[in-house]
């Protein structure tokens, strides 16, 4: 199955096409080089894995991949089109459609419960009530959580929560899920459970899933992996290159 | 998913929401009842005013006598001149000294001035009666001065004074006195200008003991009680027709005092001014001249509202708008990881920035009721614990020449001189004829209006959207990567 996807990941156009693209933070008056020149692709239906200490820019890859933010220098081309010439909006609507995030905290709005949570992927696309409630309750029993529905996140594990982020991410069915150390917060048994619940929408959804890490476990699933250090990217492992 | 949110979020922070709410409510409270105990002072003045002043006046015209011709008035006992040891008695009827009479026909050519709408004379008259015994010199009475009364050969006086005023009978809606002033009886009817029929006030009523269809002597005429009005604080005692007013005084076609009403306070002035052109002699006092004269605690509550009262309640308004405002800038900044979350998701900035007014909004609609609540709370406690006020309008107006309250206290003049020069009085007299001020005592009521119930709510709502504003301004402006950043 792995092979499959990324074969037919191989044929295709990229979905990311990265070129030069560098991004600076000022901090504490310092100025961060937080990505140097970085160019890469990302082909549709591939399970990329990036790792690298701490501070070397993963999560500022993942910003940029998720038209959370614009590069300073550079090109991020998402199935063409460049985001960093794209308006605000524009920006919006492509997280709203195309883009699923699972962040290492879970991020679930503490007021609302489970089942109010996933349906809050649903509010930027205009679903009528119903058919948001229908949605939401389809990626709950996906994750397992049907009778979780009515929970706060406090009243969840952190297992629960994250599946919960899960479902938030996947129930608009995106093109690309991006997930900042999805299991960096949980123990080993709940990892082992979320990593085969990617692994299970990568296979059977055929979805885009980059995975900032510094599981190897994790990355041992992944079909590339790529390491970033001081802002550039470094091929550590290549499926498709090998192929 | 809206409302849900919003109220999930309320509810988490609620003890934060009711404070905001709170702080709200207090300043709206504040603004309710300062702006109803000042509404309830401008009524009191208000009444102050039309007692002194007349219903539905807005000006009025009058001439003061000039300095050359304000000397004392002489007092003839009529009749056989008493003999030392002696009793006397006399009545006489005159008008009020200093009001110079005008020609009757004024009124009408006040009326057909631009602006106005109705003008209406009226008379104000004294009835006064001194009795009493001359001392007898011969026999060692004690010269006049040096006794106030009683004593076998001294001297003993009575005086008493009834104020009287001639009011035109068609005139209602302006003029001393109106049919919505009479408790008892009825007002008068236009053929009661050539009857010999009064209406007394409640006051001098219960004091002379007479009642509806009493007859009342006035200067050897005797008149038929038709009405008893209410009048608080007035200084008249019986109202006449004018007709006959005119009769009892020998003014034929005289009045002292022009009332006119003006077809909307804006004109005032201007009325004012084309009256002063018709009468140059004349003095034309305003309501705004007269409310200027009033002083005493009413004065004193009228300053405290507007001053004190007014800065009070905007300051508590501004430290409540404040408040919420930065309760909600800081409730934005600690939900930074929640909004970054959100617009991660696509939600648009417009619908985060919604959720936060939205929040605001509610938070302004609790303290709206809050702030009905207080204020109607506030409004009965200052109504039921406010001291009743005292009304004075000072000798700098009762000297201007233009007060219909006068009337009464006003025989002074060369009579009243007469007694200050050593003369003994029996006590209160001086009061009343040597000191012109006239103090009144007001209850302290308060006023609210549906409309500043509205302006207070309205008021609220506005601080909870500025509270709104301020933290969605800061929530449109996080950008959603930053926002995770500081997450960590």
């Amino acid at each position: 199955m792995q092979d499959a996807a990324r074969l037919h990941a191989t044929r295709e156009a990229p979905m990311y096409r990265l070129r030069e693209v560098s991004k600076q933070f000022v901090a504490h008056g310092r100025t961060i080089s937080a990505l140097n020149h970085v160019s890469m692709d990302i082909f549709p239906g591939e399970f990329l894995a990036v790792q690298g200490p701490t501070g070397q820019g993963k999560t500022t890859l993942l910003t940029l991949l998720g038209a959370l933010d614009r590069p300073d220098t550079g090109e991020v081309l998402y199935q063409g089109r460049d985001l960093s010439k794209l308006s605000d909006e524009a920006l919006t609507e492509l997280r709203a459609r195309d883009i699923g995030f699972v962040f290492q905290t879970f991020n679930l709005i503490a007021t609302l419960n489970a089942q109010e949570n996933v349906e809050a992927a649903l509010v930027p696309l205009d679903i009528d009530a119903r058919d948001r409630e229908e949605r939401a309750s389809e990626a709950l029993a996906a994750m397992g959580l049907s009778s979780r529905a009515q929970h706060l996140p406090m009243e969840l594990s952190g297992g629960q929560q994250q599946r919960v982020a899960i479902a938030r991410a996947i129930v608009k069915e995106p093109q690309v899920l991006l997930a900042d150390e999805p299991t960096g917060n949980l123990d080993e048994e709940t990892r082992a459970e979320i990593l085969d619940v990617l692994m299970a929408l990568w296979r059977e959804r055929g979805i885009t899933l980059v995975i900032v890490t510094h599981d190897s476990s994790v990355a041992r699933q992944a079909s590339r992996v790529v390491t970033i250090r001081n802002g550039m990217v470094f091929a550590k492992h290549d499926l498709t290159a090998r192929s | 998913m809206f409302l849900t949110y919003l109220e999930r979020e309320l509810r988490r922070r609620s003890k934060q929401a009711l404070v905001i709410a709170v702080g709200l409510g207090i300043g709206i409270g504040l603004v309710v009842t300062v702006s109803s105990a000042s509404a309830g002072v401008k009524d009191a003045q208000t009444k102050v005013l039309h007692s002194l002043y007349g219903v539905g006046t807005d000006a009025t015209v009058t001439q003061a006598p000039s300095a050359s011709g304000f000397g004392p008035q002489q007092f003839g006992f009529g009749g056989p001149r008493p003999t030392p040891g002696g009793s006397f008695s006399s009545t006489h009827i005159r008008r009020v000294p200093d009001l110079v009479p005008l020609r009757q026909s004024r009124v009408s050519q006040i009326a057909r001035l631009d602006d106005v709408n109705a003008a209406t004379g009226s008379l104000s008259l004294t009835e006064t009666s001194v009795s009493g015994t001359l001392p007898d010199f011969a026999s060692g009475g004690a010269p006049v001065g040096a006794q106030a009364s009683g004593g076998s050969g001294g001297f003993h006086v009575n005086v008493s004074s009834t104020s009287l005023v001639g009011v035109e009978p068609s005139s209602t809606g302006v003029g001393p006195l109106s049919p919505g002033n009479i408790t008892k009886g009825h007002y008068f009817t236009t053929p009661d200008q050539n009857a010999h029929v009064a209406i007394v006030t409640t006051s001098y009523a219960s004091q002379h003991n007479l009642k509806v269809g009493s007859t009342l002597s006035l200067n050897g005429t005797a008149f038929q009680i038709i009405g008893l009005a209410s009048i608080p604080s007035s200084t008249t005692d019986v109202y006449l027709p004018l007709n006959q007013a005119q009769s009892l005084a020998g003014m034929s076609k005289q009045v002292t005092t022009i009332y006119v009403s003006v077809n909307s306070a804006a004109n005032v002035a201007h009325v004012q001014s084309e009256i002063q052109k018709l009468l140059p002699k004349a003095t034309v006092t305003t309501t705004a001249n007269l409310a200027k004269e009033v002083t005493g605690s009413l004065a004193s509550a009228t300053q405290l509202v507007t001053d004190l009262g007014k800065w009070l309640a905007v300051t508590v308004l501004l430290v409540a708008f404040l408040i919420a405002a930065l309760f909600m800038l800081t409730t934005v900044s600690r939900r930074v990881r929640e909004f970054g979350t959100l617009k991660a998701i696509g939600w648009r900035t417009r619908r985060i920035v919604e959720q936060v007014v939205g929040e605001g909004l509610v938070q302004g609609l609790a303290g709206a009721v809050l702030g009905a609540i207080l204020g109607i709370v506030g409004t009965e406690a200052v109504s039921a614990f406010a001291p009743t006020l005292t009304a004075t309008v000072g000798p700098s107006f009762a000297t201007s020449g233009a007060s219909a309250f006068r009337t009464a206290g006003g025989f002074g003049g060369g009579f009243a001189n007469r007694f200050a020069n050593g003369a003994s009085r029996p006590a209160g007299f001086a009061a009343r004829f040597n000191n012109l001020s006239h103090t009144v005592l007001v209850h302290l009521g308060t006023s609210l209006q549906g409309g500043t119930l509205g302006i207070a709510i309205g008021l609220a709502l506005l601080g909870g959207l500025l509270a709104g504003a301020v933290g969605s301004w800061r929530a449109a402006r996080m950008r959603p990567a930053e926002a995770l950043r500081q997450v960590g």
